[in-house]
């Protein structure tokens, strides 16, 4: 052992350099990984950045032929026809009732499903309901468009002998299956969240599970389940292929579910599908209605921030 | 008030369980729905295009025939185009994790980075076609091409690459950091030969999610101009013209099941609902087998793994 280190005395000096020289190149690389790690965080950044620029750059470009009031106000939506209006209220009508369909089958249920799951199933239940629940959010939505169209509404049409092939009703009510898992998920780990002790509070005063999870719970954990309801809304506004395939995809100003009408998502999908060159005023449209679809989003979203902010309640 | 008696109190016990069981019965049924859903979907599907789901299916181009048609073009279009969303995603979204979890400050910077990756995952996926159209498709010039929708869906699935890849790095205890860098190594060579490979198979799990999520994406391709009806392959790499390369195919058009499926449930003729249920079927078993694995390998890792 001695005989090795002093036989190697003499190359130590040399080490010691090699060393320091090492150490020079591994601070450099290192800080380099460090710039790129950075850089691939940051992608994350540009592309909001991109989505804004977009949509605000060619949305510009449609406003100076088209006034915000007319946008916002007329009452027809034909940008493609020699007598164009463009009234974005139209397309929107479409969306509210889809979505306010799908969140009258998604909120109750996936409530319901996070209650039971959270509060009264037992363990071996919940690990063999999550990943149900999970298949079906992982269920492409063209799939559901087809089992909209073509299982649901036949269906449906023996019930309401006057529903049309395509309705915002069909389109909607399963549009409310799709979005059930996102919010039963998200609702179960807010109810999990509220600590034992308070449940036991509970049972100790004599209430009832029922009593407790309603009472006790649900109102603990509300900022969670607002929350999800939130996701659960922007999911439905965003929604595209069960609307393009079951919903029909003529623009049409309604509050009835049981008609057929053009979304914002589907009238962007229905213009990709043509033949529009690119810079063309029936071009700039999709992007006005991608803005449109952006802010009722970016709104929902901001809503849910400051709904949990306002009710959270810290243990 | 007045008390109580003995009978008054047992019923009302038992009201409050008979409404538990109501209930707890309420809730295993809204469950056996979505159960419901999934058997009904795939059984119909499987009913309706069990005729066309033979080896010619797969192996012809789609056709204005109903009976002739196949799903070849659209297969070969969501592997070729699943490729380059992998390719893409999973190096930036696990850089990205590891820069969040192993590197950042807590700072501005950082606060933004996180409040984007959150509000991104809740952007609707029309709106990437919408970004993807703009940038790719027309400012850079990359064309309605497999690259131009690989890359889409790659920025539609980086905030899951990068939540699961945070979420399994953050599970790693701190100790095993600590020993690393005690016996010398930097932050990257901790990273390296720690804390990715025992991330691994988290990270691995949302990638397949992800994946699963792309594959299954209509809305953003269609947007950015796909092609419904393709009848060719794009090329071979060092095949047609020369000079052929490697990566001819990425410029190419192309087709995805997705876009297959939608193109035959929009037809007014009902023959091709049977290519669009045999197709759907295809698409269906490709996304559960892609998350039923995705679930396998989070229940295996949760057994193995005791730190």
């Amino acid at each position: 052992m001695n005989h090795a280190m002093s036989a190697n005395n003499f190359s130590d000096l040399h080490q010691v350099s090699d060393r320091l020289s090492r150490k020079f190149t591994r601070n450099v690389s290192e800080r380099l990984i460090e710039a790129l790690l950075f850089a691939a965080a940051a992608v994350s950044v540009l592309t909001t950045v991109g989505i804004v620029y977009v949509l605000v750059s060619e949305s510009y470009h449609f406003f100076q032929h088209v006034s915000i009031v007319d946008f916002l106000t007329d009452n027809q939506w034909t940008p493609l026809f020699d007598d164009a209006h463009y009234g974005i209220m139209v397309l929107v009508s479409g969306t509210v009732v889809s979505s306010g369909v799908a969140l009258l089958v998604a909120i109750p249920m996936g409530t319901v499903i996070a209650i039971y799951l959270s509060e009264f199933a037992n363990p071996k239940v919940r690990e063999s309901a999550k990943p149900i629940l999970e298949l079906l959010g992982g269920i492409p939505t063209i799939v559901f468009g087809y089992f909209a169209l073509l299982i649901v509404t036949p269906v449906l049409q023996k019930i309401f002998p006057e529903l049309p092939g395509f309705s915002l009703l069909s389109a909607g009510l399963v549009m409310g299956i799709m979005i059930v898992p996102y919010i039963s998920s998200l609702s179960e780990d807010a109810m999990r969240a509220v600590p034992m002790s308070m449940r036991e509070g509970s049972y100790a005063m004599g209430a009832t599970k029922l009593h407790t999870a309603l009472h006790v719970v649900v109102p603990a954990a509300v900022s969670g389940l607002a929350a999800s309801y939130i996701l659960g809304i922007s999911r439905a506004v965003g929604e595209t292929m069960i609307l393009a395939v079951a919903a029909g995809m003529q623009p049409n100003l309604t509050w009835n579910p049981m008609e057929p009408a053009a979304t914002i998502t589907s009238y962007i999908v229905q213009v990709a599908l043509g033949d529009l060159p690119h810079g063309s005023i029936g071009y700039q449209t999709i992007f006005a209605a991608g803005l449109t679809l952006l802010l009722i989003t970016l709104a929902f979203n901001i809503a849910g921030q400051w709904l949990r902010r306002r009710f959270r309640e810290a243990y | 008030m007045q008390a109580l008696t003995t009978e008054q109190i047992r019923a009302l016990i038992a009201r409050g369980k008979m409404k538990d069981t109501i209930f707890q019965a309420l809730g295993i049924i809204c469950l056996a729905i979505g159960l419901l859903v999934i058997f009904l979907l795939v059984g119909d599907m499987l009913q309706r295009g069990m005729e066309r789901l033979n080896l010619d299916f797969f192996t012809s181009f789609a056709s204005r025939k109903a009976a002739q048609s196949g799903i070849l073009s659209a297969w070969v279009g969501s592997i070729l185009v699943m490729f380059v969303t992998a390719l893409a995603a999973v190096p930036l979204g696990v850089a990205a994790g590891i820069y969040l979890e192993e590197y950042a400050k807590r700072n501005w910077v950082t606060d933004i980075i996180e409040i984007n990756i959150t509000n991104l995952a809740a952007v609707p996926s029309i709106v990437y076609g919408l970004l993807s159209l703009g940038i790719f498709v027309y400012a850079l010039g990359l064309g309605q091409s497999i690259l131009s929708a690989g890359l889409t869906l790659a920025l539609l699935i980086l905030p899951i690459v990068i939540v699961s890849t945070r979420e399994a790095i953050r599970a790693i205890p701190a100790m095993i950091r600590e020993g690393s860098m005690a016996v010398g190594a930097t932050r990257w060579q901790t990273c390296r030969y720690h804390i990715i490979p025992y991330a691994m198979p988290g990270i691995l799990t949302g990638v397949i999610i992800g994946l699963a999520r792309a594959i299954g994406e209509t809305a953003p391709i269609i947007t950015i101009g796909a092609l419904t009806f393709i009848a060719f392959l794009p090329p071979v790499p060092f095949t047609g013209e020369p000079p052929a390369g490697l990566f001819d195919w990425v410029m190419s058009p192309f087709t995805v099941m997705p876009i297959q499926i939608f193109n035959w449930t929009s037809r007014p003729d009902p023959a091709f609902e049977v290519n669009a249920a045999a197709a759907g079927f295809v698409l269906m078993v490709m996304v559960l087998s892609m998350n039923a694995l995705a679930i396998w390998l989070r229940y295996k890792m949760r057994k193995n793994i005791k730190w």
